[in-house]
């Protein structure tokens, strides 16, 4: 796959990895974003998806974060296959 | 060790203070209560605690006083929480700090410790949680960790009180963490910062770090300062083409991270229940079932275990108030005693079958981590009136008492959001209105009905949100929610809990049962009723209730569910001689109209009195229109 490949998060499906590229969207949603650990470099999983339009669960830095659509639509991410430890 | 009253002797602060500083969610609130006593409402979500919170005790040998602070990820920002941290370490009032750090996030949690070394606090590091982090594979090397931050580190397991004597032990020996230095070019940016602070009490490395990453009130510097950070801030965004404030938090998390890796190994995490249970729980389809299977559950255990109880208890009330009765005869003294009795045995009627297990209940929701994923099940169809999944918080709190779910309306980070949270949480049918609707619909219409009318509050409240957002636009950024993982909810937290809701309820409430419930009798007695009534026909005509109705309805201001009770006693038969439709349009008119005075005083608190003033204006407008539209349909 190649490395300039880059997706929004929120186009990731359930089990997916990626290493987050950059952060859209503002200074204030994108400082509380890297408090959490959701940074460029990062490593996330998305562990599922809200129903409805609803958010994303991501796994990062070894917790989990609801992230609304819309916002995990400002964050891209090159994505990295399925994770050896899917399904935990 | 709470009680103690000894200690306080020289003047101003004789006492040393310690504050507990964390990450949401750490268990700065658990390790809080184990320390003075149940004093603070601790929970498994995020932001539990919203203001600081006092208690007294021994601490490290001495007497001291204990503060548990607002669950912060920095010291830098501007949200409530971190500018109540904030404003309360800067004070200059706080002898020591205790960052709770919830061990299995340790890397995350050491990028606080570093802004905490820039203050120049002593401290302590306690790594709490530790379990979890053996849960998550995560084993610390707790000697190495002290030495490289120059601080005592204990590691502990607050909810089950493992490591606390240690840590209080070891506060004397606090000391102000070591600070690794930035790059280069940032120390720079600092230093010319921090060079231009001198009239600045305190720590300027902190104040200059604010400063740099462009917190903190750029307008009252002195402009010296003023150009310093200017200058600063434009070179190093300049040098790096990023946002000086993103430079600060990406090279502390590196540094944190780097401090992670030199004290912690991560092996393999152990798999349970708690990472199965999300399979289902928080499934995209399976979830929402679940959900609904969860809350109806909850009613049903409530009803069943208060008509259980009431069923007990009620027959043995009604004997006692009949000998009362009997015991005191006649006149305008028989009249105020005997309600003033009445009135509390209402209350003790009500308290005790069912607000204890809904209390219980929603403690076991708390604790055991459910509320986050509700908010996250609901975004999606918070989206939809304009809010999204963290105002489901306020409004299952709601459930339980307004003035809590006002408060927990901090826990979001937009301004709009908060207003509209709150502005709709306070027609949540909390505890007291849930006694109306039990104790007059359910009871004599039935419960079918009782459950349409919770149904249809949800409705009213979700077009509420969807007008309200449509004249407040501006759509905050959306959902960002750390969900905990699952905890086995302890039994002395749930206890404690429950003890400390209810502890409020009958302090306030049980007085006020008896004094309204005694005085209304009296005007009976004396004939006064009927005037009052009279003043308050323009509610009640229109609702097609009887005059009688007045008094109660004007108390129910104080406290929902005493209307019910004042209505009781102001028929002749008591409430069973209204008709169904009027017990209905009663019921739904107490749903909705001013909220109680407690609520109304916090809702000033939180949102300014002209907007409380609105509120009351609006729900009351809300409840007649929809008193007087059941009324023409039922």
């Amino acid at each position: 796959m190649s490395f300039y490949f880059q997706v929004p998060l929120s186009s990731l499906p359930p089990g997916g990895v990626g290493r987050v590229v950059a952060i859209h969207g503002g200074r204030g949603p994108s400082l509380r974003l890297r408090r959490l650990g959701l940074r460029p470099g990062a490593l996330v999983r998305v562990a599922t998806v809200g129903g409805w339009g609803g958010p994303v669960l991501v796994e990062v830095d070894g917790c989990q974060v609801a992230l609304g659509r819309g916002l995990a639509r400002h964050i891209l991410v090159e994505p990295r296959g399925p994770s050896p430890g899917d399904g935990h | 060790m709470a009680t103690d009253r000894r200690g306080a002797g020289k003047a101003g602060r004789s006492l040393p203070r310690v504050a507990l500083v964390g990450q949401p969610n750490a268990g700065k609130s658990t390790l809080f209560n184990a320390i003075v006593g149940y004093r603070a409402l601790a929970s498994n979500f995020p932001g539990t605690t919203v203001e600081a919170l006092r208690g007294r005790a021994n601490v490290g040998g001495r007497r001291g006083e204990v503060v548990d602070l607002p669950g912060t990820y920095s010291l830098l920002g501007g949200d409530l929480a971190e500018r109540v941290t904030r404003e309360f370490l800067l004070s200059g009032d706080v002898d020591a700090v205790i960052q709770v750090a919830d061990a299995s996030l340790l890397g995350r949690s050491l990028a606080l410790t570093l802004e905490l070394a820039e203050l120049g606090i002593p401290m302590i590091l306690c790594l709490n949680m530790m379990d979890e982090a053996e849960h998550k594979g995560i084993s610390i090397d707790v000697d190495a960790l002290a030495d490289l931050l120059g601080v005592p580190v204990v590691a502990t397991v607050a909810s089950r009180g493992q490591g606390l004597s240690e840590l209080l032990a070891s506060l004397p020996t606090a000391k102000p963490a070591r600070r690794p230095p930035y790059t280069a070019d940032v120390e720079r940016a600092l230093a010319r910062i921090a060079a231009t602070l001198d009239g600045d009490p305190g720590a300027p490395i902190h104040r200059a770090a604010q400063l740099l990453g462009g917190e903190g009130g750029q307008a009252t510097l002195d402009p010296r300062t003023a150009r310093a950070v200017e200058e600063a801030r434009a070179e190093l965004s300049q040098g790096r083409g990023e946002d000086p404030g993103v430079i600060l938090a990406d090279e502390r998390h590196a540094q944190a991270m780097r401090l992670f890796e030199a004290v912690a190994r991560v092996g393999q995490p152990q798999v349970g229940w708690r990472e199965r249970l999300d399979d289902v729980l928080m499934h995209p389809v399976a979830g929402y079932p679940f959900l609904v299977l969860i809350l109806l559950g909850l009613f049903a255990l409530v009803f069943w275990a208060g008509g259980t109880v009431e069923g007990i208890l009620s027959p043995w009330l009604d004997g006692l108030s009949g000998r009362i009765a009997a015991a005191l005869g006649t006149g305008p003294l028989a009249a105020l005693l005997g309600g003033a009795w009445d009135g509390l045995a209402a209350g003790i009627a009500i308290v005790l079958p069912y607000l204890v297990p809904f209390l219980l209940l929603l403690a076991f929701l708390e604790d055991v981590g459910y509320m986050p994923r509700v908010g996250f099940l609901l975004d999606g169809l918070m989206h939809k009136v304009g809010l999204h999944g963290k105002s489901v918080i306020p409004f299952l709190l709601g459930y339980g008492c307004t003035v809590p779910a006002v408060l927990a309306t901090r826990i979001l980070d937009d301004e709009r959001d908060r207003l509209v949270t709150a502005a709709l949480a306070v027609m949540i049918p909390c505890a007291g209105r849930t006694i109306v609707i039990m104790g007059l619909v359910g009871r004599y219409v039935g419960p079918g009905v009782a459950l349409l009318l919770y149904g249809g509050n949800v409705a009213v409240v979700a077009l509420a949100g969807w007008v309200l957002t449509r004249l407040l636009p501006g759509e905050g950024p959306g959902l960002i929610l750390e969900i905990p993982p699952y905890r086995r909810p302890r039994a002395k937290n749930l206890l404690g809990k429950t003890w400390l809701r209810l502890k409020g309820f009958v302090a306030l409430a049980w007085p006020l049962l008896a004094v309204s419930s005694g005085l209304l009798a009296l005007a009976e007695a004396l004939g006064w009723a009927r005037g009052l009534n009279a003043s308050v026909r323009f509610l009640t005509w229109p609702l097609g209730l009887p005059s009688e109705a007045g008094v109660p309805l004007v108390l129910g201001i104080l406290r929902k569910e005493l209307s019910l009770v004042m209505l009781d006693e102001a028929l002749v038969g008591g409430v069973a001689a209204l008709t169904q439709a009027q017990m209905i349009v009663f019921t739904v008119f107490v749903l909705f109209y001013v909220p109680c005075l407690a609520t109304v005083g916090a809702l000033g608190k939180e949102l300014g009195w002209r907007r409380t003033g609105l509120v009351v204006l609006g729900t009351t407008a809300v409840g007649l229109l929809l008193g007087v539209l059941v009324r023409l349909l039922v």
